[in-house]
């Protein structure tokens, strides 16, 4: 077996102290690594062998969790999926933008929780049955119609992606708007109407001018921008019917 | 325990330097600053066009002038790049599914850029460029 | 909150985005063909308006200016609020009023036409 190679990786992260500081600092760490680790791992080496005060997110360590997201290099990424190869020099590391900082890396998501809460994300069936009667069924293209969006890890890559969100906080933003339209398109699902109450606010989908940024650092596959596009359109049909077609309005 | 984050805004005007994805979306969105200045040199172009064969032959003349001519070479560049974007989002605002399998992306805003393509030869063939 | 009125503004801004995809760049092209001294056929006096003088061609122009002038304030208001420009009521009242201000320009033009 060959040896595994090792580089010195020089790290320079974000602290912040809510018991003792005012402002947020840089702290450089170097760290031997073995090549082919990620981010995270370097973190957790700081953290064992270093300095034992260092605070951040991690649970899976295979993109699953999404609990490790945070700005590498000013990128918004899992931080076990952001490979120490793929960076030369100095690697900066911050906590996810957009987001109050808890300590050093650790985000406060309760804006995000809330506006998850607000779209209901989760199946209102068009009529309710008793388990007698068995399972709501559904056809493999009904499914595909919105796997797609279901696959999201709440990981909030995206609104630290998304400059509206960091210029209007109010937006409710890429993630919980594509859950809404994920449930929006589910067959089983009649809560359309009450999600667009939300949806089709001004903070909701009119706040999106399409940077895109959401789907490009989405670490699974979601395309939230696809999403928020189509929902524009929803939305837009939606008004015209019930502002220009007599008896629209029920 | 007390909460005390710490909010790091988001600096109003300057954020779109911080990545480059952001300046890529700020000049598709300046695009709309070209196209809407064109759109003035049709309007006035019409009213030439109404006001006689005299006022047409001017309005042909005046925008031979360097400043018009790099105008419209900036106003081709802002069209084009429009009009790419644009076709590119339309795999995203109309994804098309028949059966499971949803339509490639490539597919659809291929389907776009082909259209578009014969539609401008079309349009240039009518207006005698060739 | 209540439902928003966006789309009195986004639908004609899409539609307008589609119409300058399909159709400004080709037009950019004739006029700047003609501003490097190659008028095109088309372009002459005559055809020209011949072309506008007829109820479709009166149509096209209209559609093609007006559309495109609407989404290109609209654009241009949302660009003006990422500049950091945060009063965007008057921005908004003004691009919008030039947008619909150009488009009966048009209009009362091709109807002299």
């Amino acid at each position: 077996m060959t040896p595994l190679k090792e580089r010195l990786v020089q790290l320079e992260v974000l602290r912040y102290n809510p018991d003792t500081d005012t402002e947020a600092h840089f702290q450089r760490y170097e760290v031997m690594c073995q090549e082919e680790w990620v981010v995270l791992d370097a973190l957790n080496k700081i953290k064992a062998d270093i300095d034992p005060t260092l605070n951040y997110r991690w649970s899976c360590h295979m993109a699953v969790c999404g609990s490790c997201g945070m700005m590498i290099n000013g990128e918004p990424k899992l931080s076990c999926h952001a490979f120490l190869r793929s960076y030369e020099g100095v690697i900066r590391v911050e906590p996810l933008a957009h987001f109050p900082i808890e300590r050093d890396l650790v985000t406060a998501p309760d804006d995000f929780m809330e506006k998850l809460k607000r779209v209901k994300p989760y199946v209102i069936p068009k009529e309710e049955k008793p388990i007698s009667e068995g399972e709501y069924k559904q056809t493999p293209a009904q499914l595909m119609k919105f796997r797609q969006y279901s696959m999201c890890i709440n990981c909030m890559l995206c609104y630290a992606a998304c400059p509206q969100y960091g210029l209007t906080p109010s937006f409710i933003g890429p993630a919980a708007l594509t859950l809404a339209h994920r449930y929006n398109l589910d067959s089983r699902d009649g809560g359309r109407k009450e999600r667009m109450e939300v949806v089709a606010t001004k903070e909701g989908v009119w706040e999106c001018t399409f940077v895109g940024a959401c789907s490009e650092v989405c670490p699974a596959h979601v395309d939230p921008a696809s999403a928020l596009q189509q929902l524009k359109i929803v939305g837009s049909i939606d008004w015209i019917v019930e502002h220009l077609i007599p008896g629209g309005k029920s | 325990m007390s909460r005390k984050p710490l909010v790091r805004e988001c600096p109003p005007t300057t954020w779109y330097f911080r990545q480059p994805r952001y300046l890529r979306y700020m000049s598709r969105e300046i695009t709309s600053i070209f196209v809407g200045a064109y759109c003035v040199l049709l309007v006035v172009g019409l009213q030439r066009l109404a006001a006689g064969p005299a006022a047409w032959e001017g309005f042909l003349l005046a925008l031979r002038s360097p400043a018009s001519i790099v105008f419209q070479f900036l106003c081709l560049i802002a069209a084009v790049y429009h009009a790419a974007t644009w076709f590119n989002a339309t795999q995203k605002a109309m994804p098309l599914q028949i059966g499971e399998d949803f339509v490639p992306g490539n597919v659809i805003s291929g389907a776009h850029y082909a259209v578009w393509i014969l539609l401008s030869l079309v349009v240039m063939f009518f207006a005698g460029v060739f | 909150m209540a439902k928003s009125h966006k789309p009195v503004v986004w639908f004609p801004f899409a539609a307008g985005g589609t119409v300058i995809a399909f159709c400004i760049p080709v037009i950019v092209l004739l006029t700047f063909l003609a501003a490097l001294g190659h008028v095109p056929a088309g372009l002459s006096y005559e055809k020209l308006h011949a072309f506008a003088a007829g109820g479709i061609g009166k149509l096209v122009l209209f559609g093609v200016i007006a559309l495109s002038a609407w989404s290109s304030a609209h654009r241009l208001r949302c660009t003006c609020y990422d500049f950091g420009l945060r009063a965007d009521t008057l921005v908004a009242t003004v691009l919008y009023v030039a947008a619909i201000v150009g488009s009966i320009a048009a209009a009362l033009f091709l109807l002299r036409i």
